[in-house]
């Protein structure tokens, strides 16, 4: 008996155990079939634990046949991006510095779901330290985009989005510093969740840029994300930057209406950069909100425009002190031919960085560096402000906020990696609210031909993301919105 | 140019970083893009603006502040499980004073 499970949501693997029509152990073993059939063209996972996995889904079916209660999210198979530790497993961070390394203890954030029966099936591909916005920048190569093989599957947490949509987990999780869940969710065409900043604790994410850094579950559905998030969210004695803030039972607040709900549509979003197609798919969103009941309201956040700028001199100042850890004396890559300590430091340091880290501890180093302090990086944190500001002023006149994702759907590997600048401005619609600490999601919301494509039945159909803002903590009615358009969407 | 590749070398030796001629010219020409790209935010007044440097909500202080008692630390074995080199209960470098 072949099991397919590659379209299921939580849900479906309740079911068949509540039924016995599949144990955990079968579900995980489909899973890791799939995964062996899929990898190697997707390059989605750099570690799988499938034993570690069949044993975790061995003991969820002990306690079943045991009578027990099945816990929340009972041998549900999960892909957890290789940022975050599992202890004793390998964490590359999809790093040549850390490509031996194995976790000393789990992440926070996976200690829940695995307490909640979730099975981790591996460790996904992602950018190098999570810095990059298409995945190409891993030491262990790009993923591929599950949707068109050729595109790129959105960074940093590409792997963790493919994975998802390549029917390789049910669920995953990545890591959002300015955008790098909801992009590759919007280009791998599946939902992305970046949570209120402390919402999700930290402990055991490898750090980048700690003021702006988020875990955020990618799943099928919003329910599927709002099953986890209920399950992550929550104060963490382990980081003092975790919210202690109640956490509401997200799956049972998404039920509810959203008519009259007042929601912003910023037009410094639709402006230049914006692709056409695009657009006209967030047009066609934006009436389905309507057809909800929302009331569409023009918005301006006047600072949009000095978001990426702002957001690369804190977050690469943030990573440049994060990064100065990786030395070879603790952990990690040793250069082997250095004569002094200092030799070793720097010998390291080049033989196990990629590029695009050099460039960022580089540039953060200098915006901290004497004489450049107040004129780059005071400045940006000023700027912050006023990036936060704009949304606290629109949200008193509104309860969301709606956009697009990304500017484009996926493209192609290899098309900007020779300009960090044009690459950095992917992230444009997606940094202001990781600036704002505003939780934000990517819902699938159709899909549009490949750029420069003809038309034909063959073109490759490229999935479009339209993003979601809503108040500090306000995952529950975020959530709601989000699942009542991918409801009418799809009923569409 | 406003980065040179001087400054390129004098960044490299903060950050421990170690380029070579090529390298250092692509990340002056790099760095230069970047920052003049960032110069955007000189067009904003910020004299009566605070910095952000931290998202904050409002919570009592207890819950951010832990109280001051010792805890089980990670024990020794499992802090140099990952040592590149170690001995005596200690992690190996090259040596660091000339004599």
């Amino acid at each position: 008996m072949s099991l397919d499970v590659s379209q299921w949501q939580i849900q479906d693997v309740r079911q068949a155990l509540a039924t016995k029509q599949a144990s955990a152990q079968e579900i995980c073993a489909a899973v890791l079939a799939r995964i062996q059939e899929q990898n190697a063209a997707t390059n989605a996972f750099l570690t799988i634990t499938g034993d570690r996995a069949l044993a975790r889904a061995a003991a969820v079916d002990r306690e079943i046949a045991a009578g027990k209660p099945l816990p929340r999210l009972a041998g549900v198979p999960i892909a957890v991006k290789d940022v975050i530790q599992i202890e004793g497993v390998r964490n590359t961070c999809a790093s040549q510095i850390l490509r031996n390394f194995i976790a000393p203890y789990t992440a926070t954030a996976v200690e829940r779901l695995e307490a909640a029966g979730a099975v981790v099936v591996g460790k996904t591909n992602c950018d190098e330290f999570a810095m990059g916005s298409s995945n190409e920048n891993s030491a262990f190569g790009p993923v591929h985009n599950p949707c068109d093989l050729e595109r790129v599957p959105g960074g940093s947490s590409g792997g963790s989005a493919a994975a998802v949509a390549a029917g390789m987990a049910v669920a995953s999780l990545g890591s959002d510093t300015g955008g790098s869940v909801r992009q590759p969710a919007s280009f791998c065409g599946v939902v992305g969740l970046m949570p209120t900043y402390g919402r999700i604790s930290r402990y055991g994410l490898v750090a980048y840029a700690s003021s702006l850094d988020h875990i955020g579950p990618f799943a099928r559905t919003v329910l599927d994300v709002a099953e986890l998030l209920s399950v992550m969210a929550g104060r963490d004695p382990l980081d003092s930057t975790s919210a202690a803030v109640s956490v509401p039972d997200y799956g049972k607040e998404l039920a509810g209406s959203v008519k009259g709900l007042r929601i912003g549509v910023p037009r410094e979003y639709f402006a230049e950069g914006l692709s056409a197609a695009v657009r006209g798919r967030i047009e066609a969103g934006l009436q389905v909100l309507r057809g909800l009941g929302c009331e569409i309201v023009d918005i301006t956040l006047p600072h949009t425009e000095y978001a990426v700028g702002c957001y690369y001199v804190i977050a690469t100042a943030e990573a440049s002190a994060n990064l100065a850890r990786y030395d070879g004396v603790r952990y990690g890559h040793r250069a082997q031919d250095a004569a002094t300590l200092s030799d070793m430091y720097r010998k390291t340091r080049r033989e196990g960085f990629g590029t695009e880290i050099k460039r960022r501890i580089m540039l953060g180093t200098y915006v901290l560096s004497a004489g450049y302090y107040d004129a780059y990086y005071l400045k940006a944190q000023k700027v912050r402000s006023l990036v936060a500001s704009d949304f606290s002023k629109a949200f008193e006149k509104v309860d969301a906020i709606v956009t697009p994702t990304a500017p484009t759907p996926a493209f192609r590997i290899g098309e900007k990696t020779a300009n960090p600048l044009e690459m950095y401005l992917s992230d444009i619609y997606t940094i202001t609210g990781s600036l704002a600490g505003i939780p934000g999601i990517s819902v699938p919301c159709g899909r549009v031909p490949a750029p420069g494509a003809t038309a034909s039945a063959s073109t490759p159909q490229l999935p479009v993301g339209m993003q979601v803002f809503a108040r500090h903590f306000d995952e529950a009615r975020l959530l709601r919105l989000a699942h009542q358009f991918e409801r009418a969407a799809v009923s569409d | 140019m406003k980065i040179t590749e001087q400054d390129v070398r004098y960044v490299a030796a903060l950050a421990n970083l170690e380029l070579d001629a090529q390298e250092t010219a692509r990340m002056a020409a790099d760095l230069d893009a970047i920052l003049a790209y960032v110069e955007k935010l000189d067009e904003l007044d910020t004299s009566a603006v605070q910095p952000m440097a931290q998202v904050l909500y409002d919570a009592p202080e207890e819950f951010t502040l832990r109280a001051d008692q010792d805890r089980p630390s990670f024990p020794q074995e499992q802090s140099l499980g990952n040592a590149p080199e170690r001995g005596a209960g200690h992690f190996k470098v090259p040596k660091v004073i000339e004599r």
